[in-house]
Order: structure tokens, then sequence, then C-alpha cells
């Protein structure tokens, strides 16, 4: 995925403020709406998303949901999806703040 | 307004048989005459607005369907006083909000207003950078106060659409218009080609701009995107009338999307009261539920079963869903033929007369038929 920003443990990642997500009871999902948008999430993506709502250190989202899932090894997972999400604009990195 | 939005795009959507889309005519009012207005031409004659609580249900009705996006649009929605009610009861169902609005008949106040009611996102129409430009399309002295309240809306907080509708007397201020959205903070801007029904049906010749203006066009937004990165979108989309392919309109008829007209008539697209022969039905006397799955209007070109050839064996009809059957309907007769925007309707002949037409240097440039009741019929 060339072209696409690298997203680290020790980045603080938050849904950029022009989406909006939410559990949708009809679709049995968790749903990104935005200006002229939906998107429906697949759980995992879901799953990762609802954490980062206001911003999160991408280490201890790893940590959370690796602890949720000890057999598996999901932190590269994550983060690749961190950057897709990134590139399409659902999450951007949060300013460092004082 | 030209609306051609979420459905021009690139995008698509399996609804799964559910109105994920629903949009709002509160009202056929509006203090601008804008020439390529959607609108029926008989707006006018058209009374008798659903109440509060009519669209209540409504929106309660739509959103037990699963509908999530919610367009509040018209005539101008901010003449209605119960917006903001509206707004509310939709935040509070659950409904992305958006408003679609020239901004006449806002103010800080009532933004904040909406803003506590639950407003999510606004769409705000502004035709040209140029203050001289706006007003004589709109017919209104309106320009500045709308790029103050977009300003408003910045600071308030709202994610906002710009949306231009493109036409000859501004599609060569492309490049100025993309400056002043970047400087007002705007997050997308839509050239909004402009659909020939209705009003811009009477005033096509004159609006229509030519093939090279809107590739000129186009390479300025390239550039401007290339240069300007993630920090704005735009969206431009070369015309069906120039494309050789129609557009995928409404993701297909009754798929994704139901509007409801001010009057309460329940319609698949906001121009299809045009399509004579077809009984739409009303919210007043019909559940949305029943609209939806079962009226004849919603399932007369759902599907394919309808197509006539070469729609029904053409292996772009998964793509386009045989383009727009208003469009259909106003140039040929018949809502079921092709798409005339398409290269392969047998009826494409009428979108090339009618380009040749719009360009020819000798044709007499009439003034444009301004939106006003009574003055085309």
């Amino acid at each position: 995925m060339s072209g696409i920003d690298e997203v680290k443990d020790t980045d603080v990642i938050e849904l950029h403020p022009m989406y909006m997500l939410r559990w949708e009871e009809s679709e049995q999902a968790h749903i990104l709406l935005y200006p002229e948008g939906i998107v429906k999430l697949n759980s995992s993506a879901g799953e990762i998303l609802k954490r980062f709502v206001g911003g999160r250190l991408v280490a201890e989202v790893v940590a959370e949901l690796s602890a949720l899932c000890p057999d598996e090894d999901i932190a590269a997972d994550i983060l690749v999806f961190l950057e897709i999400a990134n590139d399409k604009g659902w999450t951007r990195r949060k300013a460092a703040q004082a | 307004m030209t609306k051609d939005g979420p459905v021009a795009r690139p995008l698509r959507l399996d609804g799964q048989g559910k109105p994920l889309w629903l949009v709002c005519e509160l009202t056929y009012k509006c203090p601008l005459k804008c020439p390529w207005c959607n609108n029926p031409l008989e707006f006018g004659s058209i009374r008798n607005e659903l109440s509060t609580e009519e669209w209540k249900r409504v929106l309660r009705e739509s959103r037990a369907l699963g509908s999530l996006q919610l367009g509040f649009t018209g005539g101008e929605p901010l003449v209605r006083n119960d917006l903001e009610e509206l707004v509310a009861e939709a935040d509070g169902l659950g409904f992305y909000t958006n408003l679609i609005t020239s901004t006449v008949g806002l103010n800080a106040e009532r933004l904040a207003r909406l803003k506590a009611a639950g407003l999510k996102q606004i769409q705000v129409s502004l035709q040209s950078h140029d203050a001289t430009t706006t007003n004589t399309l709109v017919g209104a002295p309106v320009h500045d106060h709308k790029v103050a309240m977009i300003r408003e809306i910045k600071a308030q907080g709202f994610p906002v659409v710009l949306n231009i509708p493109v036409v000859r007397q501004n599609i060569a201020h492309t490049i100025a218009y993309l400056e002043l959205a970047l400087d007002l903070g705007v997050d997308y801007v839509e050239f909004a080609n402009v659909q020939y029904y209705n009003w811009a049906l009477v005033n096509r010749d004159e609006l229509m701009p030519t093939l090279d203006e809107l590739r000129e066009s186009e390479a300025a937004i390239n550039a401007f995107r290339a240069r300007v990165g993630k920090r704005m979108t735009v969206y431009f989309v070369i015309p069906d009338y120039f494309n050789g392919r129609p557009k995928a309109c409404m993701n297909g008829w009754g798929s994704i999307i139901m509007t409801i007209a001010p009057d309460g008539l329940a319609l698949p697209c906001q121009e299809a009261r045009i399509l004579k022969g077809l009984d739409f039905p009303s919210v007043r006397d019909h559940s949305v539920e029943w609209i939806w799955k079962d009226s004849p209007a919603f399932k007369a070109y759902r599907g394919d079963d309808w197509m006539k050839e070469p729609c029904r064996s053409c292996d772009e009809k998964e793509k386009d869903f045989g383009g727009c059957r208003c469009q259909a309907y106003l140039l040929t007769g018949d809502a079921a033929n092709p798409d005339p925007a398409c290269s392969k309707s047998p009826f494409h002949h009428k979108i090339d007369q009618a380009i040749v037409e719009a360009h020819r240097p000798q044709r007499n440039s009439r003034p444009l038929v301004m939106r006003q009741a009574g003055a085309a019929s």
C-alpha cells in the first residue's frame, strides 16, 4: 500500500469529527455516517473504530483488543486497518496536546 | 438547487431493499428564483404542505424501515418555522440530519438552535465567487449573506458541503470559486451538473456549458486537488449529456432513496412527479412501509424487468440501471425507454441535437426564465 502513511503504536488517533459512528440495530452493525455517505462496518472494524472516538493512543487500543483475543496476534492487523481508515479520512492523527 | 449529489457519484450502495436515504422537501416556497430549480413548474399551485405532526410520522415510519440519511430540502427549508422541531425529532430517531439550504433565512441564533436540535451537516448552494454573478443567477442580492453564513456555519462546527450548479454563466470561475471555498474552510465542494428537468429544461439552451468548458474546468479541478490534497474534497463529473453513458440515477428506481414532496406525495426521485401515468401515493393516505414496499409507483421501474432493449441485454445495466426515467420521459415520451444520454440509446440523437442547438453560434440568446409562480408551464 504505497503512499499510505504508516501508523505506529505511539500515535494518537481519533475518529474524524466529521464522522458519526454508532451502532445501528437494523443493520446489526456499527455504521459511519457523514455528509452524503454511509459506511457499514464489519465487526472488527467497528470494534476498533469505536475505541478511537475522541482520540486514543494506538498502543492502548492494541493492548485492549489483544486482551479480548488472546489466541490471535492482531496487532499488525489493527495498524493496517488504521492506515486504511486514515487514508479514507475516517480517522486522523490527533494533534499533540500539552 | 440541483441535487444530483449522492446519486451522480461513482457510489454504489446495496440498500438491501431499505430506503437508506430519505429526502424531505419541506416546502416549495423559496425566496430565490434560480432558473435551474428542480421544483415543478407549477409549484405555485401545489399547496397543502404537510403539518409538523405529519412530517414527524413520516420520519418515524421511515426510520423504522431502516432510513439513515435524511436531507431536509425544498424550496428553502428554512421557510418552515418548525425546522428545528423536525431536526430534533429526526436526531432523536437516529437519523444523520442534513440541511440543504441557500442560507436565506438563517442567522447565527437560528443556526445555534439547529445545532442544539442535533443537525449534523449543512449543504449550501453558492453560485459563484463573484457577488454580481451569484445575485444575477439567483435573482436576489444574497451573495454576501451566503458567504457570511458559510463562515458562521463553519465557526459553529458543522461540516459543510458547498454546492455549485455548473452552468455556462459560472463555469469560467472554477479556480476562483475553489479558492474561495478553501478560504471559507468548507469540507466538500460539489460541482453539481444541472439536470435538465423542470426549470432547467426551460432554460437549457442558456445554461448548458460546452464540452470544452467542462474539460477546462475539470483540468483546473484536478490541478487544485493535487495541490490541496485532503483538506477539501472536490466532486466533479462530466455530465451525462457529454459522457456517452447515463448517470446511475437514484442508484436505481426505488432502490435506496425516497423523496417526500411538500404535499406528502412520495416520489422515487425529486423530479418524478413530472411522469404522467404513474399514480404517486401520498403519505396522507398510506403508510411509508406500503409506499416503499408495495406501491405500484415505487415498483414501476425497480429492478430490470421493465427495461427495453438495448438496456435489457446491456452488460452495463447493473452499473447505470438504464439511466434516468425522467429524462427518458421528457425527451422520448416514455419513461421505460433507454435514457437518451446513453450513446447506445436509439434516442441519443435528441441529446446531440440539444447540444448543437444550445451552442449554435447564430442562436439568439433569450433571457433566463427565472423561477416564479406562473412564469412557465
